[in-house]
């Protein structure tokens, strides 16, 4: 019985060893196939928009379905937008006037806003509304065209189908995300003028004069052409997302949903770095 | 089950029709999931060859390579005597040209109407038709499929079979010389079913089209067919008449035809 002793307590403890090794095993498999997917989604994505990019100069451009697009993300995005816009410079006006009062700078309101709002807020929100708003909508639309066989019924009938539901859209989403931000800066400044009168008493053209005066040319180009980016990031993901949508309807809603999450991410990263080189120049 | 071809074609077609398609040794997995084992098989011109099966035995996925929506992983198919699988993306819209595909859902695009969307592929493809006859072969294909009434209609005002007569407007619109069907009467009533098998064999008559149809619809089958292919686990079973089939003895066989 003594011999026996160890030989069973040795049983245990090789098993448990060899429990370890295959858990140990198992994860690190699992994060091996974790980094190598997340490396192949980063590949198609590129890949993704190299097709886009060389589809957008072939030939026979969907002219028409590009301004049905424009239509659809800028005109359709307005209202939206208004109600975002002038809010944001209420709510700016609002929070800095108590602050610069104390510091008596109040006459700097005008200018303070407007800056924050031509350099980041403005820019800035409505890339982020319109990921949610256009870019789920992409993903939503795309991924059910997918699952119902439209985008194959377009391939089996010789009609390129990047060229008519991707270029378009992509293409207008660059053109009209710029535009929409332009019309919620402006809004913007009239919420925020009528903040300030909230508590205070100014003309709007004198508060508009006053606001502008401290916009640079520098504040301006920047910012314009980083919206051009977020435009095209958010076509790009919600193509993406939509195009390569599974086969079932859940993945619908999987598509619209890493659609915004994504376009989301991908446009607070790119303004990081747009703010980094703007700080340089 | 002895899953071997245990009979060759109708003689009359081998020996006296042209070859459209020629399907040798296909392959196609999914992960480990082997759908299509070495599958040959020939569409002569003219005839309707009906391709049966349970579901999950691979006839969609066989349809979805031919055209090439779906990569084969090793075999040839030659259409027209082009290799389908060596071709570019130039060389490939050219043969889907001459290839109507009806999808099990019909497929028709939401946002737009019936008129727009026989017009769709109808001016990307014929592009020198000027706007009247466009009209002209629009009004025809619907004409065709007994569907004028609905040209301004959206597709979600339209039943499941006038989606499906809709979407074949789509493809004949084009003027086909070989039409591959994907379940075309899966989810239809009876009477439906049998307005789309009639369609079918008129459009046969009428186009001079070569047909693949995938079905598991005996009635479609014995309707339209001119010859039978027979998948079972991703394997060719039984090639023949439909005669052939109607007698044969074999219990799985006798399963679908009782």
């Amino acid at each position: 019985m003594k011999k026996l002793i160890p030989i069973i307590q040795l049983k245990p403890s090789v098993e448990q060893a060899k429990n370890h090794a295959i858990k140990v095993t198992e994860k690190t498999f699992d994060i091996s196939n974790k980094a190598s997917g997340f490396f192949q989604e980063v590949a198609n994505m590129f890949l993704f928009a190299a097709q886009t990019f060389k589809a957008t100069f072939s030939r026979d451009f969907e002219f028409k379905e590009f301004l049905r697009q424009c239509y659809q993300i800028g005109n359709k995005s307005l209202p939206l937008i208004s109600v975002t816009g002038i809010i944001i410079g209420l709510v700016l006006a609002i929070q800095s006037r108590p602050t610069l009062m104390n510091f008596g700078a109040v006459t700097m309101l005008p200018g303070m806003v407007a800056v924050s709002l031509i350099r980041e807020m403005g820019p800035v929100i409505t890339a982020l509304i319109c990921a949610g708003k256009i870019g789920s909508g992409m993903g939503a639309e795309l991924g059910s065209m997918k699952v119902t066989e439209q985008i194959d019924a377009m391939e089996v009938s010789s009609t390129n189908p990047m060229r008519f539901l991707v270029v378009t859209r992509v293409l207008a989403a660059t053109l009209m995300i710029p535009l929409l931000v332009l019309y919620a800066d402006a809004l913007g400044l009239i919420g925020s003028w009528a903040g300030a009168n909230i508590k205070g008493d100014v003309t709007f053209i004198l508060y508009c004069r006053q606001a502008l005066s401290h916009v640079h040319f520098m504040d301006f180009l920047p910012a314009v052409i980083k919206t051009f980016v977020f435009g095209s990031i958010i076509g790009l993901v919600g193509c993406y997302k939509g195009y390569n949508a599974g086969r079932g309807t859940e993945s619908v809603g999987k598509a619209a949903n890493s659609a915004v999450v994504l376009a989301s991410l991908l446009v607070i990263m790119v303004d990081l770095v747009a703010v980094q080189i703007t700080d340089m120049l | 089950m002895d899953t071997t071809k245990t009979a060759i074609a109708d003689s009359s077609y081998v020996k006296t029709k042209k070859l459209v398609i020629d399907v040798k040794n296909l392959k196609k997995s999914f992960g480990t999931q082997k759908v299509l084992q070495k599958i040959s098989m020939q569409l002569f011109d003219g005839e309707n060859l009906v391709v049966l099966g349970k579901s999950g035995s691979g006839k969609s996925v066989l349809v979805k390579c031919i055209i090439r929506l779906l990569e084969a992983d090793g075999g040839s198919i030659d259409i027209m005597g082009e290799n389908v699988g060596g071709l570019h993306q130039d060389g490939l819209m050219e043969i889907r040209k001459k290839i109507g595909f009806l999808f099990q859902s019909g497929a028709l695009y939401d946002s737009m109407t019936v008129r727009e969307n026989l017009e769709f592929p109808l001016t990307r493809i014929k592009k020198d038709l000027t706007r009247a006859a466009v009209n002209e072969k629009v009004k025809e294909a619907l004409e065709n499929v007994g569907l004028l009434e609905a040209i301004d209609k959206m597709p979600a005002q339209l039943s499941g079979g006038m989606r499906k007569r809709i979407s074949l407007a789509r493809t004949i619109v084009l003027d086909p010389m070989i039409m591959l069907y994907d379940e075309p009467t899966t989810g239809l009533d009876p009477i439906t079913s049998d307005e789309i098998s009639i369609l079918i064999n008129d459009i046969q008559q009428k186009y001079k089209t070569s047909s693949i149809i995938i079905t598991h619809d005996i009635a479609c089958a014995r309707s339209t067919a001119n010859r039978v292919v027979m998948l079972h686990e991703g394997q060719i079973y039984q090639e023949g008449s439909l005669e052939s089939f109607e007698k044969s003895e074999d219990m799985f066989i006798k399963s679908f035809f009782k």
